[in-house]
C-alpha cells in the first residue's frame, strides 16, 4: 500500500472506529479508497470467492426462510454446509451453530421432514465441535417436547446432563444447570399429573399410599434439579413457579419463602415483576400482614405501575391506617389510568371517582392537585374528550358516569365530558346523575364560580 | 545417485519403454523420463542373468511408496502439468484443434520448465547444489545441451505423457532427478509432493513460480497463438461454469498422487479467476517465456474487432445494421490494424489488447454516437420509432431503443439472478479433503464425512425433480429468435430512424457526443479514470452493466476501455475539448 493511502486511513481508523467510508471535507466519496481500506481491515487479504458465495448462500437461505420456502431453503442448505469445511478457522468454528440454527428451522417446518430426520440432524450436529453439544441437546429436547415426545426429550436431557468434555467453561455450566432444570420441569409435569390423580383417589384407598409415596420420590429428584438453576441470577419464572408449588405441597413454607425472597430481592437478579407477583401471591396464601403485602406491591408498583395487581394494591392502601398510604392509594389509581390499555377499566374509574370524592371530602386537596398538575395538560384530551364522552356513553353507561364524575371533579362542570354526560337523559341513571352533579358542584377542585 | 553407473542398465522402462536410468540413493534404478523406480538394485542387475520377461514382471507397478501417506513421488511442476493437461483436454472437447494441446501448450510448458530451470537445462534447480559436476559429465550423450528448438514441430513427446498413457520415446529428456524425500516426513512441515515444501519457500529473483491461475494464462496464450475462437472472458466463464477444470483440478490427479501439507497452499484455490488478474498474468507469463511474436490477427480472425463486434451485437440483441457503425469506429480508431492487434511479448513495450473488452467498448461508443445516451435523446428517438412502427406495420421496423431496453433489462436481470443463485450453490470442496499435517488428517476426513452425510440428508428434502442439467458450453449466453414474442429479436430492425441521408453518405441524426472522461492520468497510476456511477446517465449505466455482466468484468474496467476508444476516436477534438467542456460537437459522416 502506498504512503498516501495510509495517511488517509490513519485518522479515520482512530477517530471514527468501524466507519470504513472515507469522506473528504466536500462530501466526496472515493470508492476505490474505501475498497482499499476494507482490504486492509480484513488483514490485507482479499475476500475469497468462497467466502463471498457462502455468505450469498446464507442470504438466500434467510430469504427463503422468511418467505417460508422450505424446499428452496433446503436446496441452498445443501451448498451452505460447506462452511463447515471453511479454511478460515475462525469462520469454521462459528459455522456449526449457524448450520444448526438454519437446519433445525428448515427441518422444523419442511413438509418432508419428520422427527427421525430431525433426530439424525441433531445427533450429527451435536458432534461437530464440542462447544455446541449442550445447546443443541437442549433445543433438540425442546423440539421433542413440542411434538409431545416427553420421554424422548427426557432421554436427551439425561444424556446431555452427564456429558462432560474436559474442563467445563463457565458458560457451559449454566447450560448444564438449564438442562437439569428442564429435566426438573419434566419431572414436575409428571408429578403434577400424579397429584391430579391423587386428588381423585380416596384417602383411605390402598392405592393412595403408594401414589403419594411415588410423588414424594419424584419431588425430591425434581427439587434437586430445579434448585441449582434458580440460584443463578436470571429469569426462571416457570422453574420457580413449579418449584414453589412442590415445596408448598410438602409444607416447606420456609424454603419456599426463602427462594421467593431471593428471587425477588437479590440484586444480582435482573429486575423481574413476576418475582414480586409470585412473592405477593405466596404471602397472600400465607395470610401475611397487610404491611408486608404493601411493601411487596410497592416494588411491583415501581416496576409496572399498570399491573393488574395495582387495584388490589389500592384496596390494601385504602384500608391501611397510615395517611401516607392513603396518599399513595390515590397516586396508584392515577398511575393505572395513565396507561392506554387501562382507559376502559371500569373498576379503576369507579375507584378513582369514589376515592377522589373521599379525598376531597377529607380536605386533602393538595394531594389531588399534586397528581393533577402533571396530568392536566394531557388527560383532558386523553380521557375526557368529546369523542370519548360519546363513545363511552354508547358502549358503557356506567363507565361514562364514573368518568364524568372524575372529569367534573377535576375539570369543573364546564368540561366537555361532564357536560355531554350530564345532558343525557336516562331513566335508570337519573338518581346517580343527580348525585354526580351535586358532588361536582360541591367538591370540584375548579372553582366553578369563576 | 550416479547416472554414470546407471548406464550399464539397458533394459527398457516398463512404464515408458525409455532407456534412461538413474540410481536412487538406495541404489535402485529409476527411469529419468517417467520416474518409475524399479525394485532392481544395482547388484542384482549386474548378474545380468535374468531374462527380460522376468524383469518386466518384477517391475510391474513398483512405484516407490512413502511412509506418511503412500503414493507416488511427484513434483509440484508435474501437478501443474497435470492441470494443464486436463485443461487442454477440456479445451479440445470444446472444439479446439488438437494442435493446441500437442504442440503449442506443450511447447509453452516446456519453455517454462526450461526458463525456470526445472528441466531441459544444464543445472536443474533440483540438483544445482549437489549434482552439478556429475551432470556436466553426462551432457555429452544428451541432445539437450543445445537450446531445444521450441515452438517447432516437437512431436517426440506427447503432452499426453502426464496423463495415464505413456509413449515410448528414446529421446525423452531427463527432467529432475529425484532428491531425497524422507526429510519432509520427519518434520511437521510436509507435503505430498516431493518438493512442495521447498517450492513454497523458494523465492528466486526473476523466476516466475507456477500457480493455478497461471495455468489459465498458459491456456489463453495457446488459444491466442492458435487464434482460436475463444476470448479470455469466454475462457474464464467456462472455468466458472466448470467446463474447464480449475477449482477442482487437483481432485482429478491420479489416485496415487497424494496432496497434503504445503501442496494445499499451492493447488487449492478458493476464488474464480478474475479477468484483470489473469490478464496481467498472461503478460507476465508471455514475457517470462520470452515468447516470439504471435501470429497476426487479420480481418478473418475471430478476435478481430469487426467479427467480435458482430458477435456481441447478436448477443445483446442489437440490430445487425449497427455493424456498419462499429466497423466505422474500428476503422477510424485504427484498432483493426494488424499492427495494433498483434501480440508481441518481446517488443520493448509489450502491447496487449483485451480483444473482447475492446469490441464491447466499440459497441458502447457506437451506441453513444447513435443515441447519445443522455437519458433524453434515446427516449425521444424511441418515441419516433414507436410511432413509425405503429403506422407502418408491414415495413421493416425501426429500432426502438425503449423496447429493446425493456427486453434486455428483463433478460439480464433474470440471467443475473440465475448466475448469483448458481454461484451461491457452488460446491467448492471436492471429495478429497486436503490437510496440513498428519495430526490434521483424521479431523479433516471426519469433517468431510460429516458434511457429506449432512448434504445427503438435505438433498432428500429438495424437490425430487432434478434441475441439474449442466449447461452446455457456448460462447453465446443469450438466444434471440424471431418467434419468441416474450423476448423479441431486434436483429432485423433498421436504424433508419437514427440515420439520415446527407448527399451520398449517411449521417447520424444525433450530432452530439459526450466524452466519458476528460482527463487521463499522466502519472504512474494506471487509472485512466475512476468510474463513479452516479455521474453518468442511467442508460449509460445500464449499457455498461449489461456488457460488463456479459464479460464478467467490473464496470469501471469497461468504462476505462470506452474512454480509451474515445481518446483514439476524437484525438484531435480531444485535446481541445479537454480544456473546455464535457460536450463535444461532432458530426460523423459515413
Amino acid at each position: 500500500m502506498s504512503d498516501f493511502s495510509e495517511e488517509l486511513i490513519r485518522p479515520t481508523t482512530e477517530d471514527e472506529q468501524g466507519e470504513p467510508c472515507v469522506r473528504s471535507g466536500s462530501g466526496m466519496c472515493f470508492p476505490w479508497l474505501q475498497k482499499h481500506i476494507e482490504s486492509i481491515a480484513s488483514g490485507g487479504k482479499q475476500e475469497k470467492d468462497f467466502a463471498q458465495t457462502t455468505s450469498a448462500c446464507l442470504n438466500f437461505i434467510q430469504e427463503a426462510l422468511l418467505k417460508h420456502q422450505w424446499q428452496r431453503a433446503a436446496e441452498y442448505m445443501h451448498s451452505y454446509l460447506q462452511v463447515l469445511e471453511d479454511t478460515d478457522s475462525n469462520k469454521r468454528q462459528g459455522a456449526p451453530e449457524i448450520v444448526w440454527r438454519l437446519g433445525s428451522e428448515i427441518l422444523y417446518y419442511h413438509p418432508k421432514s419428520s422427527v427421525e430426520t430431525f433426530n439424525t440432524f441433531a445427533d450429527r450436529m451435536k458432534n461437530i465441535g464440542i462447544t455446541n453439544y449442550l445447546k443443541i441437546s437442549l433445543q433438540h429436547a425442546l423440539y421433542l417436547l413440542h411434538h409431545g415426545l416427553l420421554e424422548d426429550a427426557n432421554r436427551i436431557l439425561t444424556q446431555a446432563e452427564t456429558w462432560r468434555y474436559g474442563e467445563k467453561s463457565s458458560s457451559q455450566e449454566v447450560l448444564v444447570n438449564l438442562i437439569q432444570a428442564y429435566k426438573g420441569l419434566l419431572q414436575y409435569y409428571s408429578w403434577y399429573k400424579k397429584k391430579m390423580e391423587l386428588s381423585k383417589l380416596d384417602k383411605d384407598d390402598y392405592a393412595y399410599n403408594t401414589a403419594s409415596q411415588n410423588m414424594l420420590n419424584h419431588s425430591w429428584k425434581t427439587s434437586i434439579n430445579l434448585c441449582t438453576l434458580i440460584q443463578i441470577p436470571g429469569v426462571w419464572d416457570p422453574f420457580v413457579k413449579s418449584y414453589i408449588e412442590m415445596l408448598e405441597f410438602y409444607g416447606d413454607q420456609d424454603g419456599a419463602r426463602e427462594v421467593l425472597n431471593n428471587y425477588a430481592y437479590d440484586e444480582k437478579f435482573p429486575s423481574n415483576p413476576n418475582a414480586h407477583v409470585y412473592l405477593y401471591n405466596f404471602l397472600k396464601r400465607e395470610k401475611a400482614p397487610r404491611e408486608k403485602l404493601i411493601s411487596v406491591l410497592k416494588i411491583l408498583y415501581q416496576i409496572v405501575p399498570s399491573h393488574k395487581l395495582m387495584l388490589e394494591f389500592h384496596r390494601l392502601l385504602r384500608k391501611s391506617d397510615k395517611e401516607e398510604h392513603h396518599k399513595l392509594g390515590l397516586e396508584v389509581l392515577f398511575g393505572i389510568l395513565d396507561f392506554a390499555g387501562c382507559t376502559k377499566n371500569i373498576t379503576a374509574w369507579k375507584y378513582l371517582a369514589k376515592y377522589l370524592k373521599q379525598t376531597l371530602m377529607g380536605s386533602h386537596l393538595a394531594w389531588v392537585q399534586e397528581e393533577w398538575n402533571s396530568r392536566k395538560s394531557w388527560w383532558p384530551s386523553f380521557h375526557f374528550s368529546y369523542f370519548w364522552a360519546k363513545s363511552n356513553w354508547k358502549d358503557d353507561k356506567t363507565l361514562a358516569c364514573e368518568k364524568a364524575l372524575v372529569a367534573g371533579l377535576l375539570l369543573g362542570k364546564g368540561c366537555k365530558y361532564f357536560r355531554y354526560i350530564s345532558k343525557q337523559d336516562h331513566q335508570a341513571l337519573k338518581k346517580k346523575m343527580k348525585q354526580m352533579k351535586k358532588s361536582v358542584k360541591k367538591y370540584s377542585i375548579v372553582n366553578s364560580g369563576l | 545417485m550416479d547416472l554414470e553407473e546407471a548406464r550399464e542398465f539397458r533394459e527398457r522402462c516398463s512404464q515408458c519403454a525409455a532407456v534412461s536410468w538413474g540410481l536412487t540413493d538406495e541404489g535402485k534404478y529409476y527411469c529419468t523420463s517417467c520416474h518409475n523406480v524399479t525394485e532392481r538394485s544395482r547388484e542384482v542387475i549386474d548378474t545380468g542373468a535374468i531374462p527380460n520377461t522376468k524383469i518386466q514382471a518384477i517391475n510391474r507397478g513398483l512405484k516407490r511408496k512413502r511412509k506418511l501417506e503412500k503414493g507416488w513421488d511427484w513434483y509440484v511442476c508435474e501437478g501443474f502439468q497435470h492441470i494443464l493437461y486436463q485443461q487442454a483436454e477440456a479445451l479440445q472437447s470444446l472444439g479446439v484443434g488438437p494442435e493446441l494441446k500437442n504442440e503449442v501448450l506443450h511447447n509453452f510448458w516446456k519453455r517454462y520448465l526450461q526458463k525456470s530451470k526445472q528441466a531441459y537445462c544444464k543445472n536443474p534447480v533440483y540438483t544445482s547444489r549437489r549434482k552439478t559436476t556429475v551432470l556436466e559429465d553426462n551432457l555429452s550423450h544428451s541432445d539437450w545441451e543445445s537450446e531445444p528448438e521450441l515452438l517447432s514441430d516437437m512431436s517426440c513427446l506427447s503432452f499426453a505423457e502426464s496423463g495415464a498413457e505413456s509413449q515410448p520415446d528414446v529421446r525423452t529428456p531427463k527432467p529432475f532427478p529425484i532428491i531425497k524425500a524422507s526429510h519432509s516426513e520427519t518434520t511437521s512441515v510436509c507435503s505430498g509432493s516431493l518438493d512442495g515444501v521447498e517450492y513454497s519457500l523458494r523465492k528466486e529473483k526473476g523466476v516466475m513460480k507456477m500457480s493455478v491461475p497461471r495455468t489459465l494464462a498458459f491456456c489463453y496464450l495457446s488459444l491466442l497463438w492458435q487464434r482460436e475462437t475463444i476470448t479470455l472472458s469466454d475462457l474464464l466463464r467456462f472455468v466458472e461454469e466448470e467446463h474447464i477444470p480449475y477449482i477442482h483440478a487437483f481432485q482429478h490427479f491420479p489416485e496415487e498422487m497424494k496432496l497434503y501439507g504445503r501442496d494445499k497452499g499451492i493447488f487449492a484455490i478458493e476464488s474464480w479467476p478474475n479477468y484483470e488478474v489473469i490478464f496481467k498474468k498472461i503478460i507476465e507469463v508471455a514475457t517470462f517465456l520470452d515468447l516470439p511474436r504471435f501470429p497476426d490477427i487479420t480481418e478473418n480472425c475471430y478476435l478481430h474487432p469487426n467479427i467480435l463486434c458482430m458477435k456481441y451485437l447478436m448477443e445483446v440483441n442489437l440490430p445487425d445494421e449497427m455493424h456498419n457503425v462499429t466497423c466505422l469506429v474500428v476503422k477510424s480508431t485504427g484498432i483493426g490494424e494488424v499492427d495494433f492487434l498483434r501480440f508481441d511479448p518481446i517488443a520493448k513495450k509489450a502491447k496487449t489488447v483485451k480483444y473482447d473488452v475492446q469490441a464491447v467498448a466499440v459497441i458502447v461508443v457506437a451506441l453513444k454516437l447513435l443515441f447519445l445516451l443522455d437519458d433524453n435523446l434515446e427516449w425521444s428517438l424511441s418515441n419516433i420509432a414507436k410511432k413509425y412502427n405503429e403506422k407502418n406495420k408491414e415495413d421493416k421496423p425501426w429500432f426502438d431503443f425503449r423496447k429493446w431496453y425493456q427486453v434486455m433489462k428483463k433478460a439480464i436481470d433474470e440471467k443475473k439472478q440465475k448466475w448469483e443463485e448458481a454461484r451461491a450453490k457452488f460446491l467448492w470442496k471436492g471429495e478429497k479433503p486436503l490437510y496440513y499435517s498428519a495430526i490434521d488428517r483424521p479431523v479433516v476426513y471426519k469433517r468431510r464425512e460429516m458434511v457429506v452425510s449432512l448434504q445427503k440428508q438435505f438433498s432428500t428434502l429438495v424437490d425430487s425433480a432434478p434441475n441439474v442439467e449442466k449447461k452446455k458450453p457456448s460462447s453465446f449466453q443469450f438466444n434471440w429468435t424471431e418467434e419468441d414474442s416474450e423476448r423479441p429479436c431486434f436483429h432485423g430492425h433498421s436504424l433508419q430512424g437514427v440515420l439520415q441521408q446527407k448527399g451520398q453518405s449517411l449521417t447520424t441524426k444525433n450530432s452530439l457526443y459526450w466524452l466519458s472522461t476528460q482527463k487521463f492520468c499522466k502519472s504512474h497510476c494506471k487509472h485512466v479514470t475512476t468510474y463513479e456511477e452516479s455521474n453518468f446517465s442511467l442508460s449509460y449505466q445500464f449499457i455498461l452493466n449489461l456488457f460488463s455482466f456479459l464479460l464478467r468484468i467490473k464496470t469501471s474496467f469497461l468504462h476505462e476501455e470506452v474512454s480509451l476508444i474515445e481518446k483514439r476516436l476524437f484525438k484531435a477534438k480531444y485535446n481541445k475539448t479537454n480544456k473546455k467542456s464535457s460536450r463535444s460537437r461532432k458530426t460523423r459522416k459515413y
